[in-house]
């Protein structure tokens, strides 16, 4: 399958491949003419939408990837969801149909949005009952490459996404000849529910890739008695893996051939977008350098790297410029249990090779929030260490079953590539290496400091911040006044790796760049038994979520409500 | 305990193919790119506390801020989230309000697990023999249902109990249990019951109860088991359970002290994480006044069985 580029610059040649696809009936394109029961089947991919009113239905029936069968949820019959391509300074409408069974939603991830069109139900709208249509309306405030999903139940699980890219009010900084899409996301033919069950109740269950007797991990016995004595696992990287997903790439698994056409010479944009519920994604194209030019929807100076992890709900820009006749784009799931994989070609089937899986990562004392420097190298020893020591949490932490580890002595990260890059032999993306293209308007020095803990307990498979989870925190904010500045510390007490999600605003990495220039992102990867700070202006008046953007984590508990305070004029 | 540090022991050194260090300390590694990067400070600092420390310093010149937590101002306001009231109404809300919290955390599961359901050969005996528990609840809040017995094949069980519990987390890995037992194969028997069940260092699952009957007798058992994968499939189960009793319980054949251990090993293969068939061997000892009751009673006083059976979940 070849993407059809967006329409800008290199438009007309591009758009004769999608023009021809599209005009073709869908059994020419290879699709069985046999009505699978359920409904329509759901197709892979999706078309573009623009213009001041944009027309939504959200649907369900059967999917098949791969020779693999589930029931979905579509965007106007295809996952993901049809590419909204809007304009920054228009004004947009969007009127969403619901044709489930059960209420639904549609959340602009990254958008700037008055609080009420955030499409959060239980926050920002009590949202779309089955048979009823929603008009969101909102400007369009800004541009860059966002998406949007189901903020209902597990919906997003079954294929509620889809990419959404605002094209700027004036010049687009980069230069480039094409430019594509690629939303990576999972296949499971799980019924969501089902996966969040298994978390709860099944210890390890989509793991397997967990120590044995008969595997090769780089591991002591002594470092195996610990591990076990911890009562942690060492190859926990991801709770669902390939063992249930497939990978997926614009909708298509890896064998499925979706390929982006290039001529030797062009440069070319890929919007990279995570659109996964569960997945951490670590992309490289071998042979190819990449070119971030923005995070999270906001341009960044343009820096080059040869590989970088994207956390679920991150988005990144890169330009590449290929000469050779194909390249393979793999993101591989950072367990290593899977990839989702497209093509750049020359010529529609041109392919390169494939590198294989490499091996999984490993946990290891660092991510335990053990950051001792002396005499830790290579003799990490757990002797006369605790690993719960809750009188090193702040009063307000609720100390409970709900943390089953407290990091020791957590420090920033933010140069840290993230899990399995750490050691590779290319350069990989930091977060220390984004700098705002663009200065922040806001620059002022923060006037407080929040400090929140991220902690859990794996077992019981509890998330929460400060200890509680948002069923016990629903009605308690994390409160900030009117356009007050508020440095944001996270600090991460379990050993999974946290996309951590604010709606409605940007918030500005602290990672060593000067304040006009730290980089605005809506999504931050807490590394394992890190910490993480942020700087906030608080000048989006309203309720907004606040959440582990891992699916399951959010629903294990990972998530409060921010309240901003109005103008004090307003009242609100 | 001795028994867990046993196992312990036996856990210990059982990786047989874990003989590399762990992989290079962070601290050790280089990041190119970082090095690469326009005022990109070292990566790994991070790995070190001082060097942390000194990072930390770096930044304060770019970017200030404050160090120590405070509490938000008076403007900040207070009270619950309610900003989406003003604008589709708190009656439109509620209800979603409601949703969000009741999925988000502290949401009831079920699960039943048959952890050994199995026909043993046993000296010229053939006997089944099931081991079913389950609950429902939360995280930390659940009700428990445990049921075991068994019998020789063809008869009715000649012991058989169930149990209705409920739990409360008190540790991380930890529940507390507490609710009533009743035998419904031997003499009629209701036991109050209190336990503890969870799991202890290294992977040691344990349930361990007390129970008090109408009659008066106070007994213990003590389970012990922990999976040892020999592949990602084919998994190792030790376990481990002793019964205590803290008098003689003629009528029920149990004498004080140690009345009986039993320590097996089972050998599943999971085709499914929910489905695995299983084949083991178990000895089971009575001791002191309990080997007694089973001579009196024409049993031995040990004995060795072969196992298979299932273990299934859901």
């Amino acid at each position: 399958m070849t993407v059809p580029p967006l329409s800008r610059r290199g438009l007309f040649r591009a758009a004769g491949v999608a023009s021809a696809l599209a005009a073709l009936p869908a059994w020419a394109r290879g699709h069985s003419i046999h009505r699978q029961r359920g409904g329509t089947p759901i197709r892979p991919g999706f078309d573009e939408l623009a213009g001041p009113v944009i027309d939504l239905s959200v649907g369900h029936g059967p999917r098949i990837v791969q020779g693999r069968k589930g029931h979905g949820i579509a965007i106007n019959g295809s996952v993901p969801g049809p590419l909204l391509r809007l304009k920054q300074g228009d004004s947009v409408r969007l009127n969403v149909t619901n044709h489930l069974a059960e209420d639904t939603s549609i959340h602009w991830h990254g958008l700037l949005v008055p609080f009420h069109m955030d499409g959060v139900p239980g926050i920002s709208f009590p949202g779309i009952k089955p048979g009823q249509t929603f008009t969101y309306e909102f400007p369009v405030r800004q541009s860059g490459t966002y998406w949007y999903h189901s903020h209902s139940g597990l919906q997003e699980q079954a294929g509620h996404y889809g990419p959404l890219v605002i094209d700027p009010a004036g010049e687009e900084p980069a230069e480039y000849d094409r430019d594509y899409i690629l939303l990576l996301s999972e296949f499971t033919p799980l019924d969501p529910h089902k996966i969040m069950h298994r978390l709860r109740t099944g210890k390890g269950y989509f793991n397997f890739q967990q120590t044995s007797w008969s595997d090769d991990y780089p591991l002591s016995a002594e470092d195996r008695r610990m591990w076990a004595e911890m009562r942690m696992p060492a190859t926990d990287i991801a709770d669902v893996t390939g063992s249930t997903y497939t990978y997926l790439a614009n909708g298509r698994g890896p064998q499925e051939g979706l390929e982006y056409l290039f001529r030797p010479g062009e440069r070319v944009r890929l919007r990279v977008i995570n659109g996964a519920a569960m997945t951490f994604f670590n992309l490289r194209i071998p042979g190819l350098p990449m070119t971030v030019i923005a995070a999270d929807g906001q341009n960044v100076k343009p820096v080059e790297v040869d590989e970088f992890q994207i956390g679920t709900a991150e988005t990144y820009d890169v330009i590449v410029e290929p000469r050779a006749e194909a390249y393979s784009i793999v993101a591989e799931s950072m367990d290593r249990s899977g990839m989702a994989l497209a093509t750049l070609a020359s010529r529609p089937g041109a392919r390169a090779a494939i590198p294989p899986l490499r091996q999984p990562p490993l946990l290891d004392m660092g991510d335990m929030g053990m950051n001792h420097g002396d005499g830790g190298h290579g003799a990490h020893s757990m002797d006369g260490m605790k690993m719960r020591d809750t009188l090193l949490l702040p009063p307000d932490v609720k100390v409970g079953p709900g943390i089953d580890m407290v990091s020791m002595a957590p420090v920033d990260k933010l140069g840290d590539p993230g899990l399995g890059l750490r050691d590779v032999e290319h350069r990989v993306l930091n977060y220390r290496m984004l700098s705002a293209l663009e200065p922040n308007a806001d620059t002022r020095e923060p006037s407080r400091l929040l400090e929140l803990h991220l902690t859990g307990n794996m077992e019981r498979y509890m998330w929460s911040f400060d200890g509680e989870m948002y069923s016990a925190v629903h009605d308690r904010p994390i409160r900030f006044a009117w356009n007050e500045r508020v440095r944001v510390k996270l600090v991460n007490n379990t050993m999974m790796a946290h996309p951590i999600h604010l709606h409605g605003m940007f918030f500005e990495l602290v990672n060593g760049e000067d304040a006009a220039h730290q980089p605005r992102k809506n999504v931050v990867i807490v590394q394992p038994g890190a910490s993480v700070q942020f700087d906030l202006t608080a000048n989006e008046p309203g309720d907004w979520a606040f959440h582990c953007h891992l699916l399951y984590h959010m629903h294990g508990g990972m998530m409060q409500t921010v309240t901003v305070m109005g103008p004090p004029e307003s009242g609100t | 305990m001795r028994i867990a540090i046993a196992f312990a022991l036996l856990a210990t050194g059982s990786p047989l193919a874990a003989q590399h260090r762990q992989h290079a300390p962070a601290g050790e590694q280089k990041d190119h790119a970082a090095h690469e990067a326009v005022g990109a400070q070292d990566p790994d600092a991070g790995h070190d506390l001082h060097a942390g420390h000194a990072m930390n310093d770096a930044a304060e010149p770019a970017s200030p801020g404050p160090s120590m937590e405070t509490p938000p101002p008076a403007s900040a306001g207070s009270g619950p989230p309610r900003a989406a009231d003003a604008i589709w109404g708190s009656a439109a809300m509620a209800a979603s309000r409601e949703e969000l919290r009741r999925t988000h955390g502290d949401f009831p599961v079920f699960w039943l697990q048959g952890d050994r359901l199995e026909t043993q050969l046993r000296e010229g005996q053939d006997l089944y023999l099931w081991d079913i528990q389950g609950y429902y609840g939360g995280p930390t809040s659940r009700l428990w249902f445990k049921s075991e017995g068994e019998g020789e094949w063809g008869a009715s069980p000649e012991d058989a109990e169930v149990q209705a519990l409920y739990a409360r987390a008190f540790a991380p890995f930890w529940d507390m249990q507490a609710g009533i037992r009743q035998d419904i194969a031997g003499p009629d028997t209701t036991h109050a019951v209190i336990g503890v069940q969870g799991l202890a260092p290294y992977m040691f699952e344990i349930d361990a109860a007390l129970f008090l009957s109408h009659r008066g007798d106070l007994t213990a058992r003590i389970e012990g088991e922990v999976d040892q994968r020999i592949t990602q499939r084919l998994i190792l189960q030790p376990r481990i359970e002793a019964n205590l009793s803290a008098q003689d319980v003629p009528e029920l054949g149990i004498g004080a002290g140690i009345d009986q251990i039993e320590a097996g090993a089972r050998l599943r293969y999971e085709f499914r994480r929910e489905f695995a068939p299983y084949i083991g061997i178990e000895q089971s000892w009575r001791t002191g006044k309990g080997a007694d009751f089973a001579r009196a009673a024409g049993q031995a006083s040990s004995s060795t069985s072969l196992v298979a059976g299932i273990r299934f979940w859901f």
